[in-house]
């Protein structure tokens, strides 16, 4: 097998605060292959966004990556210097935010915005660049690319602004783009476009995507695999329909068991007790312990990998592991 | 199963007057009724522009019809689930029902008493928002927070307010000590608890949940969701749920009605609803949901997006985008009748019986 598009090995993000270094990134490893779609799932706090900026580069002090490794095409990003950084940013790998209007500059016409995009990775002519940013309009659906050029960010609605700044990531064909809820502000119906966009702009260009979302919903019918986050650790990865029909890990048990939509109507919710802990007092051992119906005394260590066919869970009690299929690598079982 | 059914033009004289159709003969007249409720906003011109408009410059004053004839019931007890894509006016709706904004047209009444308050009146519909933060004063202990309504509306003394903020948090899931820590001390699930335990502190009958659990993550919408529900019970509650989640709706209501540009499109029992929608608009709605059954989907959108409030489609609002759609519907507006099935109201050209 070729070397993967984007090898991420446990990569560790802090952030200094008053009370020390807090790890909102903790030990994160992933592969992505060529146009593969990896959906990021996770809720607020759970690291999925940092895990994302984090490969684009754009942590900040007081945040920093203390350690681990992040391979893309090859090459080494973590420790790069920043101008190497700056030329794949928006060139070969792009990033698409939730919120359009903070991406878009709201006093700069869109055509400024996107022939910029494009010259700063490329020596081409501006009208050649124009020329195909209107073509990137209008790949994403935006009717007569020519005039809505020359308008400004806000004469968009919210879900063409999305589209704006799609066409923006789309601009230089990266071969990695990183969409962090690009969608959770939309309505139900535009949401449903821009998926359907999305799904066919990656497939014809042969992009890879990451999708970070908090909805696993979406995400089911994006991604062709899944890595759920909590408390800053990829706790279960694996493709989609396993991790979603016979999840191993209990808080992805839980995160599906409160969907409304799997619970029958009018009767309580199953929900996960308790709350999200804070990144600076995590319990020992295993962060979801607390809220776990499974947990015992020994979740109180550190629990490790384990790889269950192609599947990999972070717990040492997974639920479910069907006898002949699985086979663990001879890590911590009970 | 509730079968409440107004004609969309009741005539004043019978106020409580069912639509004989499917209604069982004796029926309590619903806890809330709004009929026929429109409420527009208007942008009137400043001075520059009223002097430019004198000068001959094309400005007019620019009316949006947020609600736009809106009629319908929700009995005592009852779940009832307003869902609309944004821009639709069902948040609008709720801040007429919960008595924040007068309807320009139409009337919501109570128990048949028309829900606006004279000073001094305790509300008997209460409101939770859906960013509990920005719902609460930053600077203000949440125990004054919860205490300020009843001891304004006279429902208890200064003297016992402790207990009562006790009890509220107690009732919502948080302990009584909590009272004396400031909003930016909770998490988002606590804080959607306290905004619940502050609509509660006046005992109110109906509430207007308006996305109030929209914020939240999954694990505590869930909790939060649960907690609704359990006090509905408890307190024999009344509820207008307000939500663009199509899952949240169906796992919480009893009946959903459907709005889409500040019009009723479609409303009826929460099971007939999602399995046959009758609306165009709704069966778009639900086949755009993501589901977790739904894996490599290819999405197939509806057309467009929703057209500016400013300047709604003529006839009905949803043909530039329906698939179905005919001259007539660009040109008539159709009007909320019922269809066979109980409780079923949609309002489409392409459902008349004889179309």
């Amino acid at each position: 097998m070729s070397a993967p598009l984007l090898q991420v090995q446990g990569l560790v993000t802090e952030f200094g605060t008053r009370d020390g270094a807090v790890r909102a990134v903790n030990g994160v490893s992933f592969d992505l292959a060529e146009g593969e779609v990896l959906g990021l799932v996770g809720e607020s706090g759970s690291g999925k966004s940092v895990t994302g900026f984090s490969i684009l580069g754009l942590i900040d002090p007081p945040g920093r990556i203390a350690a681990g490794s992040i391979r893309f095409e090859g090459r080494e990003l973590v420790g790069a210097p920043p101008e190497a950084l700056r030329r794949l940013r928006g060139h070969r790998i792009a990033m698409i935010f939730q919120d359009p209007m903070m991406t878009l500059n709201p006093v700069l016409r869109v055509d400024t915005q996107m022939v910029e995009a494009i010259l700063a990775h490329e020596r081409i002519p501006r009208a050649q660049a124009l020329e195909r940013c209107a073509e990137a309009l209008h790949r994403v659906g935006i009717a007569s690319p020519g005039e809505r050029l020359a308008q400004y960010p806000h004469q968009f609605s919210g879900g063409m602004r999305q589209r704006v700044a799609i066409a923006i990531a789309l601009l230089n064909r990266p071969s990695l783009i990183i969409a962090d809820e690009p969608t959770t502000a939309l309505d139900v119906t535009v949401q449903g476009q821009i998926l359907y966009e999305m799904q066919q702009l990656v497939r014809d260009a042969g992009t890879a995507l990451i999708w970070i979302t908090h909805d696993l919903a979406v995400v089911a019918g994006l991604a062709e695999r899944i890595a759920v986050m909590y408390a800053g650790r990829v706790v279960e990865q694996g493709s989609v329909d396993a991790v979603l029909d016979a999840p191993l890990h209990p808080y992805t048990r839980g995160l599906l068991d409160s969907v409304p939509a799997n619970n029958p109507p009018g009767i309580a919710l199953r929900q996960i007790p308790g709350m999200t802990p804070a990144l600076a007092q995590l319990p020992p051992g295993c962060a979801f312990a607390p809220r776990c119906s499974q947990a015992a005394a020994d979740c109180s260590r550190e629990p490790a990998v384990q790889r269950i066919g192609a599947r990999e869970v972070r717990c040492i009690r997974p639920l479910q592991v069907t006898a002949p299929a699985a086979h663990s690598s001879g890590e911590a079982r009970p | 199963m509730n079968t409440a059914a107004v004609p969309l033009k009741a005539p004043a004289s019978m106020p409580h007057q069912e639509s004989p159709a499917h209604s069982p003969p004796a029926k309590a007249a619903p806890l809330l009724e709004v009929r026929e409720v429109s409420r527009r906003f208007v942008k009137r011109l400043d001075l520059i522009e009223r002097l430019a408009a004198r000068l001959g410059a094309d400005l007019h004053e620019q009316t949006v019809h947020a609600v736009d004839r809106v009629s319908f019931t929700v009995q005592a007890g009852e779940v009832v689930g307003l869902v609309g894509e944004s821009g639709c006016g069902k948040s609008t709706l709720g801040r007429v029902i919960a008595g924040l904004h007068p309807p320009s047209d139409g009337e919501v009444l109570l128990e048949g008493r028309p829900i606006q308050l004279r000073a001094g009146q305790r509300p008997v519909v209460q409101m939770i928002f859906q960013d509990p933060f920005a719902s609460l004063n930053p600077r203000m202990r949440v125990g004054d927070a919860i205490a300020q309504a009843p001891l304004a509306h006279g429902l208890i003394e200064r003297g016992e307010s402790e207990a009562y903020v006790a009890r509220m948090l107690q009732q919502v899931g948080l302990a009584p000590e909590m009272a004396r820590r400031y909003p930016h001390q909770f998490s988002g699930g606590q804080r959607a608890r306290i905004g619940i335990a502050r609509a509660l502190a006046v005992q109110p009958r109906f509430l207007v949940c308006d996305e109030a659990v929209a914020a939240l993550d999954v694990s505590i919408q869930a909790q939060v969701i649960n907690l609704l529900m359990d006090l509905r019970r408890e307190l024999g509650l009344t509820l207008l749920f307000i939500s663009h989640d199509l899952g949240v709706i169906r796992h919480v209501c009893d009946r959903v009605v459907v709005m889409y540009l500040g019009r009723v499109v479609e409303s009826g029992p929460i099971e007939s609803l999602y399995n046959t929608p009758q609306h165009p608009y709704t069966q778009a709605l639900l086949a755009e949901v993501p589901r977790l059954d739904r894996r490599g989907q290819r999405y197939q959108p509806i057309r467009g997006e929703i057209p500016s409030p400013l300047a709604p489609p003529t006839g009905c609002h949803f043909h530039p985008r329906c698939p179905q759609a005919s001259a007539r519907c660009s040109s008539e507006v159709p009007f909320l009748r019922d269809l066979p099935g109980a409780g079923v109201r949609a309002a489409c050209h392409l459902l008349e019986p004889s179309a």
